[in-house]
Formats: C-alpha cells, sequence, structure tokens
C-alpha cells in the first residue's frame, strides 16, 4: 500500500516512490511538485504568497515561493535527486471571489504563478506542466512512482498534468 | 501597537463579548428571514496557527459556500459567512418557498438570495460591534463561492500570512432549531485593527 503524505499549507514534503504527496484545497495558493523521474524521487510546496521581503517576524519560509522553492530543491536534492533532471509541474493560484475593484491582495494568486515560475527557472528548473488561474479551488497530488500530477476540482472534474 | 498574540484574558473576553453581541444580532436577523430559531454558541475568539483554520469548518477539501465581505472603515478587516453545501440548499429552499431537498445546484437567483443573507448578516453584526466600540464599519458588496473551504479561507488567509503565522478569528457557528443549517460566521481583523477595537472597548 503505498503512502499518501499530506502536505499542509505553508508547507512541504519530499519523499520517494511508491509514496504519494497530496495538498488540499488550495485557493489563491499554489502547488509545486518537484521531480526526478530517474530516481523517482520529487516534492510537493504549498505556497500562500510569492515573497518574504514585505513580510515580517515570519519564521515559516515555507509559505512564500522566494524562499520554500529553494528549501525544497535542497531537499529532494539531498535525498538523492540530481538538480539537471528535476522538472517541476505547478497548480493555483486561482481568484476564489470576483470584486469589480480588486485589490492586489486579491490578485495574489496570479503573483504567486508568476514568482513561482521566475523562481523555478532562476534555479534551473524547467516547469513542464501547469494549471493556473481561474476561480475554483483545487487538490494537487504527485504520485512519485510515475511523476503524474493529479488536479482535482469540485465542478471540473481531475485532470492529469 | 497591541501585541495581537499577546492578548490577556480580559482581552479576548472583551473581543468575545463584542463576538456575541454581533453574532446575536445576526442569528435573530436570520432567524426572523427564515421563520426559525437560531441557536448560536459563544464565539471562539482564538489565535489559530494559519495552517489549521481550515480545520475550523471539516477540513481543506470540504465542498462549503462562502459569501465573503472586505470591511471598511477604522478597523478594516473580512467577513466570511461559511455554510456546509447542504445547509446552503436548504436555507434557499427555505428562501424561495421550496420543499426542502430541491435544490442540488445554486441557480443566478440562489447565488444572489445567498449574497443577499450575508449582507444581512454582516449589517447586523457590524452595526452591534458600533454600539459597542462606536467604530464605524462598512461592509463591501458581498461576494459568493461555492468550493473547497480551503480554497475559500485563503483569501482571508494571504492577508493575514502576510503579518504572520496564526490567525485571529473570531467565529461564531449557528444552528438552526431543525438542524438544517449550521453556518460559521468569521470576523477576521487586519492585523492592525485588533489594537483598535481593544483600545475602543476600554481594556487596553
Amino acid at each position: 500500500m503505498a503512502d499518501l503524505i499530506k502536505v499542509g499549507m505553508a508547507d512541504y514534503k519530499v519523499g520517494r516512490s511508491p509514496s504519494t504527496l497530496i495538498s488540499y484545497g488550495l485557493g489563491s495558493c499554489i502547488g509545486v511538485s518537484l521531480y526526478d523521474p530517474q530516481r523517482k524521487i520529487g516534492g510537493l510546496l504549498h505556497i500562500m504568497l510569492p515573497d518574504s521581503t514585505q513580510a515580517r517576524a515570519s519564521d515559516n519560509p515555507a509559505k512564500f515561493a522566494d524562499t520554500g522553492i529553494p528549501l525544497m530543491i535542497n531537499d529532494v536534492i539531498a535525498l538523492g535527486a540530481s538538480r539537471s533532471r528535476l522538472v517541476a509541474k505547478i497548480a493555483g493560484g486561482a481568484q476564489m471571489f470576483a470584486f469589480a475593484n480588486a485589490t492586489d491582495i486579491m490578485r495574489v494568486g496570479l503573483r504567486n504563478a508568476e514568482t513561482c515560475k521566475q523562481i523555478l527557472k532562476r534555479n534551473g528548473i524547467r516547469v513542464i506542466a501547469e494549471d493556473t488561474g481561474g476561480n475554483y479551488g483545487r487538490t494537487v497530488s504527485i504520485d512519485l512512482n510515475t511523476g503524474a500530477y493529479k488536479v482535482k476540482t469540485i465542478d471540473r472534474g481531475e485532470k492529469m498534468i | 501597537m497591541i501585541d495581537e498574540f499577546d492578548l490577556s484574558p480580559i482581552q479576548l473576553d472583551a473581543l468575545r463579548e463584542i463576538g456575541n453581541v454581533g453574532a446575536g444580532n445576526s442569528a435573530t436577523a436570520l432567524s426572523q428571514i427564515i421563520n426559525k430559531r437560531i441557536d448560536m454558541n459563544v464565539p471562539n475568539v482564538a489565535l489559530v496557527p494559519i495552517e489549521d483554520v481550515p480545520e475550523l469548518v471539516g477540513g481543506p477539501d470540504t465542498v462549503v459556500v462562502g459569501v465573503f465581505l472586505r470591511v471598511y472603515g477604522k478597523a478594516p478587516g473580512n467577513i466570511l459567512f461559511l455554510l456546509p453545501q447542504k445547509s446552503a440548499f436548504y436555507l434557499v429552499d427555505t428562501l424561495m418557498g421550496r420543499e426542502h431537498g430541491t435544490t442540488t445546484k445554486l441557480d443566478p437567483m440562489d447565488v444572489s438570495a445567498l449574497k443577499e443573507i450575508g449582507n444581512i448578516l454582516s449589517g447586523a453584526y457590524l452595526n452591534a460591534f458600533f454600539n459597542f466600540t462606536h467604530i464605524s464599519m462598512l461592509p463591501s458588496i458581498p461576494s459568493l463561492a461555492m468550493d473547497m473551504a480551503g480554497a475559500i479561507l485563503n483569501v482571508v488567509l494571504v492577508q493575514l500570512g502576510v503579518m504572520g503565522d496564526h490567525a485571529m478569528v473570531i467565529e461564531t457557528k449557528f444552528l438552526a432549531e431543525d438542524d438544517g443549517i449550521n453556518g460559521h460566521f468569521f470576523l477576521v481583523p487586519d492585523p492592525g485593527s485588533l489594537g483598535t477595537l481593544i483600545k475602543a472597548v476600554g481594556v487596553e
């Protein structure tokens, strides 16, 4: 029986086949998955905000894309993955409530997605699939045996990316 | 600024009392609309780790209907009225005079009705707040989403997340006499607003 490892909000987990990493109910948050297809090692990070520079007094780097992604990269490499083989998939970044005069914070989903891609690129990791935006929540999971990234929604079914 | 993570018992009591009066007003309003008795619990005023907030409503992938309003004024914040899907359907059936169990999907009219409920409850809540604190607060136009609880709570948590890893939530549970409706009303003050509220009731 394969393990199902839960990843909470502002948290990340790394692991190897045959585990599956799952994170429930992402809205504007992003689920960033990393995977080394050869060693079947990967990780899943659930970030809430794009960057930690505007934040204060935070002791949780996994909450932000800019601090969380490098942390997870280090951990999957420590587990035996090769940086050059790592590929990333991202999902989430929705805007749940529509407002005529949406403030910046309402559009955080979009900024989250953009920042994640920038940070991954800066770290030399390819983003090979993406399912971001919209106005609906997602539950994401990565099967570390196959690298399949499943995105589940309430009204829009589920898909593999 | 008052340290929001280090409130004294008397300050927490004051916040609970404000929440109690606000929620009492809201429950009365809801009760009058649907013509049923509505019970509410004593508000839960708690500082919870951000990642635990979705657990308050049954876990991050529970399907809920959320009516979200932004609060403007001297003590800005967010209001979120959350109903489990079943309760939301029951509530619109009641409002529309349909037999319970008719609704399986929200049509635009239902959405509008639920938003209006959110509007009325927030108005009643904030009115009580004003009587207590003399801080005038105005709710925005309501917005509604039906989705996973985690995704909906994201909206308010993200704003708090900028500042710290804990959320101060003033939460009240509503329960209709026939158990058909059980809702959660959240008032989540912006960072900084809590100090303003506490000062206003004079328990610094």
